[in-house]
């Protein structure tokens, strides 16, 4: 009987954010869909390449009303990558995935004809980004299927973290109560992010892309306050009193 | 004023329905004028926890629908004449109820009933969140085990976002009744405690129903547990709880087994 020895290898999970166009159709669909011919007219093509999101915030539309809507699009050479605004959609494997948390940046005009030939694909960069806060506080326990994503710092909730729940931080995570869920921090590549919690009985812990489940957290540490930070590609973890 | 309530759980099974009908019943016996509301259209049930599925002729749909007035579909209890039921229809399924029904008939029980409790079918999906769409409170019905009480997380969070009090940034107020609670089994650890419900949910509890074969035999009669033997330990359990959703302060007895065997003998006796 031979035993393969695997040695286990973290996997690279990495958040990204990209730049995308995004379409937000309006009702009647119809009328939207020859507005954006005439549009098109000028400029065809111009989308063919290049990352459409579309945001359903201002129709209801049934999930087979939005794969005719996509096919529609597809017809234009308009390929969606995903939809934003639609709740309920998550699930349905035909649809291109739900998107979160999109922010805009200044909207443009299509370029006419003869400077589109002349030179594809000069978008407007996006306006410098004003400073941001870089820690977010929930006062509130997060519950189970919920989701805190916060890329540009850290995250700090007062209360517990749900089995099921999940916070994403690109900064590191405090939780002051149980953390039962899933903590991701360091999410943006940020392997000096590190992990607290009062209580540890996570689900999974990562930081950077490194990552620990339930079953790699030693007992004599669970349920205790704990601290888990990176160290050459492992996540090591240790009591806090 | 009128209360709405909504009794949910996420998970089936726990006892919604049992407690939707024995907490209207108690509520009722108390003098207030209560309806009951049954939202698990295509699987309803609270008709026959009630013992009124041969009354049925129209239903929450068929109100929605515009089919029927409101009136005509509401029954009145056979023995407590303050006492409403609003059936689901068995035949749809949950589509059939539209946003704005619900708001319409929702708004229309709130002239005419002092509490409105509607009781939510399983599950997290359109007949659920509009059981809680318009509730003033939550009732969150959980047994002391693990899947339940992560289901249970999962509405409040709901109860949090998708509610339209949640929508105009106001809360609703919740209140955790834990169904089901077996004081010996706890005790060897097999189920979880109290506290460790109360510490995974941190909300306020409304109380601790005990499991008591009265339960079944209560639905299987058609009668409310509240009704059926208002002496019974779940019984009496509901009627506090009743007591506490009207803002009386009543101390919570968490039960105990030395008092299960109690009640046991006590009970063979009386048989």
């Amino acid at each position: 009987m031979s035993s393969v020895v695997c040695q286990r290898q973290s996997l690279m999970f990495r958040a990204r954010s990209y730049m995308a166009f995004a379409f937000t159709p309006q009702p009647p669909i119809v009328d939207w869909l020859k507005d954006l011919d005439a549009a098109l007219e000028r400029s065809k093509g111009f989308f063919a390449d290049r990352p459409v999101a579309l945001d359903l915030s201002a129709v209801q539309l049934s999930p087979s009303a939005i794969t005719h809507l996509i096919a529609n699009l597809e017809e234009r050479n308009i390929r969606v990558l995903g939809i934003e605004g639609s709740a309920g959609i998550e699930g349905q494997a035909r649809l291109p995935p739900l998107l979160r948390n999109g922010r805009g940046t200044q909207s443009f005009e299509l370029p006419k004809p003869s400077s589109a030939a002349a030179a594809p694909a000069v978008v407007n960069p996006p306006p410098p980004p004003k400073p941001q806060p870089t820690s977010l506080l929930i006062e509130e326990p997060v519950r189970s299927g919920q989701s805190v994503v916060f890329i540009e710092g850290d995250i700090t909730v007062l209360g517990s973290v749900g089995s099921g729940a999940e916070i994403v931080a690109g900064g590191s995570i405090h939780v002051y109560g149980a953390l039962r869920g899933r903590a991701i921090a360091g999410a943006a590549g940020n392997p000096r992010a590190r992990i607290f919690c009062h209580r540890v009985e996570a689900e999974l812990l990562a930081i950077d892309c490194y990552y620990k489940t339930v079953d790699d957290i030693d007992d004599s540490l669970r349920r205790r306050p704990a601290q888990i930070w990176l160290e050459g590609g492992t996540v090591k973890i240790s009591a806090m009193n | 004023m009128a209360q709405v309530l909504v009794v949910t759980s996420g998970k089936g099974g726990v006892g919604k329905t049992t407690s939707t009908a024995a907490l209207g019943a108690a509520l009722a016996r108390g003098g207030d004028k209560v309806v009951v509301v049954d939202f698990d259209v295509g699987l309803r049930n609270l008709d026959l926890v009630l013992g009124a599925e041969r009354r049925v002729v129209f239903d929450l749909i068929n109100v929605i629908h515009g089919v029927a007035k409101l009136p005509q579909a509401l029954i009145r209890d056979k023995r407590l004449e303050n006492l409403f039921l609003l059936p689901a229809s068995q035949t749809r399924d949950k589509d059939a109820l539209t946003d704005d029904g619900v708001a319409n008939v929702i708004a229309e029980l709130r002239r005419k009933f002092d509490w409105i409790i509607c009781d939510s079918p399983a599950g997290i999906e359109r007949g659920a969140t509009l059981a809680m769409r318009h509730a003033d409170a939550a009732i969150i019905v959980t047994n002391p085990e693990v899947s339940s009480v992560r289901d249970s997380d999962r509405i409040i969070g709901l109860l949090d976002s998708k509610t339209a009090k949640a929508e105009r940034g106001e809360r609703v107020e919740k209140h955790l009744l834990i169904t089901r609670y077996h004081p010996g089994r706890a005790a060897r650890g097999e189920m979880l405690s109290i506290d460790d419900v109360l510490e995974i949910l941190s909300t306020p509890l409304l109380g601790i129903i005990p499991e008591s074969e009265e339960v079944l035999r209560a639905s299987n009669v058609g009668t409310p547990v509240t009704l059926n033997n208002a002496l019974s330990a779940p019984a009496r359990a509901y009627f506090d709880a009743a007591r506490r959703l009207k803002g009386e302060e009543i101390p919570m007895l968490v039960p105990s087994e030395s008092r299960g065997i109690f009640n046991k003998l006590f009970g063979r006796k009386a048989a």
